[in-house]
């Protein structure tokens, strides 16, 4: 029974923590917020020449061929300092995507670039408010000129293309598509969101050319797939900052004193502080699951993603809540960090599908194995 | 990340699935026998083939295996259809306490019936003014020439009432500060003065008892540890308590819900169908599979010869509160139903309405949900104790009640 990560792994891990120690302090976090910045484009470039935009990249795109145990590694540190860079879009979605219904004329166009870092890509899936399916998109795509409006994309304003998922009337009744944002026929505008940290947009396409990714009529069971896999991987990230809330509550906590002692004496903050843990550990747990679920390419894929998901997406709201809680009325300042796993939290638990939507994915999962 | 055995687990997998195999009782063995009878002839089977407490040390009749080879054993055991122990707090907190502290020649004599089942063992420590705070214990023993003797009353003590031995920590100085006045003794339960009371649980049975000692002599050979060592020997005895890993059994569970929600409806068709339900099973799906990776993590500790990690605390704060609400959530799809108890007309033979009343008890034993979580505060997070008002007072001192 080997259930944890290699020597090797672990090692990665704690140059990652030094590496974002350094480069990516709360302060970092606090300056993309704040500021007009979109992301981070210095760590960004720091990051790619670390080569973890390469991870999982095969080697003869120009990619490191490692394991999505390294990136698992990658996402929680990543997660953990909140970075502010577009590598859940360029790595987790944009790259799967490519890896998974590329052809290998787009494989060699797209994923060295990606690997380099000097190409960001973006996923462009929602529309409206409320659940994306393929009944609900307007996004159409005639031959290879696409219409439509997506909102919000995740780092849509800096990335260099999109993966835009399109109407179908054929199959499942969805395609992907490859579309470049430097383009006539494409116009983005920047959005604020609850996470001024990361960057989205609303992107218009007018007849934008457009490429068709993987075949027509099987986007949807491609979304599925990608899906699982970022989820896994969101989750890693999430799980870093639910380890983040609950220190900087338990420094908090040890330090403030009220009616002489500090008020992590106090049972009502010590059990919030062990619920958290509880709750973080749980999720942690499911992380590895996922992990070795995506590094297998196991069966159980989809139960083991939805597991890991809904048990992130309820620990990091309730560690970030908590945390604000029990910094007290200096918890709700904008000068305190509180605000940040706050945000992330939100953000992270709408991105990809809710709560709901993956928990009643998790429930037609088991289903459909049981039915097997 | 593999989930498979190394060379030497599997071997050691195979001889115990071997052994299993070949000498589960059968029915015809069991019948006539109850649940004692049937726990002491698989014991007694156990130890004549040297399976009986494997993690044992040779000399004391076990095989010197390693933690993961115990959970290995138990993950085989688990497979098969066997009598329900009743050795529990004998093996696993007794025995362990009596390697430590006891004599060789005591060890010889009754550590081997230990093993065999011969002899069962309970734990004496609980007492009715004591609660979560375990030290503040007042059945008093007082010196009588080579003996002592012993006044006072034990509760919720598990199994008294078929016991053949206890251990016991007992006041022999309530002028000292409360930890501080303790002292450590096994006791014969046979011993004249002994009174086992059994207390009716809300779940209808009755599995623990009161034990009133009135005048019991107990020889000054029996105490274990020196006159006032008493809580350290008493660490000893709560150190011991077994950790489940990956151990994984039925009851009200979430195939047992999920299997519920497609037997009964809501809105006319199958409960499983409805969002509400179907979120909240995913929710406990997501709880039991964090439980059991948690497992499979401390499993691959134990493999390489680590500790595990604290994560293993969680277990009883997270499992206890879920059965019950997944037994109260059962209760509820059932609707009227749900408050039917009899075997004979419940839905699965009533064990939802018998969870529903036995799990306020597992989130009270062997450590109270409150108390869990002020464990994970203080062991795992490195938090402050709670302030005591009692430390350092002589103990006939420190109040008991509002009076």
């Amino acid at each position: 029974m080997n259930f944890e990560f290699s020597e090797e792994q672990n090692m990665l891990r704690e140059q990652a923590q030094g590496f974002l120690a350094s480069n990516c302090s709360m302060a970092v976090v606090r300056r993309v917020l704040d500021g007009d910045e979109p992301y981070d484009a210095d760590l960004w470039k720091k990051v790619a020449e670390m080569g973890w935009t390469a991870t999982v990249i095969p080697e003869e795109y120009e990619g490191l061929g490692l394991s999505y145990l390294e990136l698992s590694v990658i996402a929680e540190e990543l997660g953990r300092a909140l970075a502010p860079i577009p590598f859940s879009s360029s790595v987790y979605l944009a790259t799967e995507a490519i890896l998974a219904a590329g052809s290998e004329e787009q494989k060699q166009a797209y994923l060295p670039g990606l690997a380099a870092g000097t190409s960001i890509g973006c996923f462009a899936l929602g529309e409206s408010a409320g659940q994306t399916s393929p009944a609900s998109l307007t996004t159409k795509a005639d031959g290879s000129s696409i219409t439509g409006v997506k909102i919000p994309v995740a780092d849509g304003d800096i990335a260099n293309f999109a993966i835009v998922v399109a109407t179908s009337d054929k199959g499942d009744g969805a395609s992907l598509y490859i579309v470049d944002l430097d383009q006539d026929g494409v116009s983005r505008e920047s959005i604020t969101t609850i996470d001024p940290s990361r960057s989205h947009a609303k992107l218009t396409l007018n007849a934008a050319g457009a490429q068709l990714l993987g075949n027509d009529g099987e986007g949807w069971s491609h979304v599925q797939s990608i899906l699982n896999r970022a989820a896994v991987l969101f989750a890693w990230e999430q799980v870093g900052g639910c380890d983040t809330a609950l220190n900087m509550a338990k420094e908090y906590a040890m330090g403030r004193f009220a009616f002489g002692r500090p008020i992590a004496t106090y049972q009502a903050i010590k059990h919030k502080l062990a619920n958290i843990y509880v709750k973080n550990t749980l999720a942690r747990s499911n992380c590895y699951y996922g992990a070795w679920a995506i590094s297998t390419d196991a069966d159980e894929l989809p139960i083991a993603a939805a597991t890991a998901r809904v048990s992130a997406i309820q620990a990091y709201y309730y560690a970030s809540k908590e945390n604000v809680q029990t910094h007290g009325g200096m918890g709700f300042t904008w000068e305190f960090d509180c605000q940040f796993p706050y945000r992330r939290s939100k953000l992270l638990a709408t991105n990809i599908g809710s709560e709901a939507t993956w928990q009643d994915k998790l429930i037609t999962a088991i289903e459909k194995q049981r039915a097997a | 990340m593999d989930f498979n055995d190394t060379a030497v687990e599997a071997t050691f997998r195979e001889e115990v699935k071997t052994w299993l195999s070949a000498n589960i009782p059968t029915p015809d063995e069991l019948k006539g026998l109850d649940y004692i009878g049937r726990a002491k002839l698989w014991q007694k089977r156990k130890y004549d083939a040297g399976w009986a407490c494997i993690r044992w040390p040779k000399e004391h009749g076990g095989r010197d295996a390693s933690a993961i080879d115990q959970v290995i054993w138990n993950q085989e055991e688990s497979n098969f259809d066997t009598p329900d122990s009743i050795f529990g707090i004998g093996h696993g907190m007794c025995a362990p306490t009596m390697m430590t502290w006891a004599t060789d020649e005591q060890n010889k004599n009754y550590i081997p019936k230990l093993a065999s089942g011969e002899d069962v063992w309970c734990q004496l420590f609980s007492e009715p003014a004591g609660g979560s705070d375990l030290a503040a214990l007042r059945t008093r023993a007082e010196k009588d020439g080579d003996d002592w003797i012993i006044n006072g009353q034990k509760i919720w003590t598990s199994g008294a009432h078929y016991s053949d031995y206890g251990v016991l920590v007992l006041r022999t100085d309530p002028t000292a500060p409360k930890h501080q006045g303790l002292t450590y003794f096994f006791i014969d339960m046979k011993s004249a003065g002994i009174e086992v009371k059994p207390i009716r649980q809300i779940s209808g049975g009755a599995n623990f008892n009161e034990v009133y000692f009135t005048d019991v002599r107990v020889s000054d050979s029996q105490r274990l540890g020196a006159v006032g060592q008493g809580w350290q020997v008493a660490l000893t005895t709560l150190m011991n308590e077994r950790a489940s890993i990956g151990g994984g059994g039925g009851g009200v569970n979430f195939d047992s819900v999920f299997d519920l929600a497609t037997r009964v409806n809501i809105d006319d068709a199958p409960a499983i169908k409805d969002k509400n339900v179907r979120a909240q099973l995913a929710t406990w799906y997501a709880q039991e599979s964090g439980l059991k990776f948690n497992g499979y993590r401390s499993m691959t500790a134990l493999s390489r010869g680590e500790i595990p990690g604290p994560e293993n605390s969680i277990g009883k704060l997270v499992g206890a509160p879920k059965q019950q609400d997944m037994a109260s959530f059962a209760l509820d799809l059932l609707e009227s139903g749900g408050a039917i108890w009899d075997p004979e007309l419940s839905d699965a033979a009533g064990m939802f309405q018998a969870t529903y009343m036995a799990s306020p008890g597992l989130r009270i034993a062997g450590g109270t949900d409150e108390i869990m979580a002020n464990i994970i505060a203080e062991r795992v997070l490195g938090l402050p104790q709670d302030i005591r008002v009692d430390k350092g007072i002589p103990f006939n001192e420190v109040p008991t009640s509002n009076s």
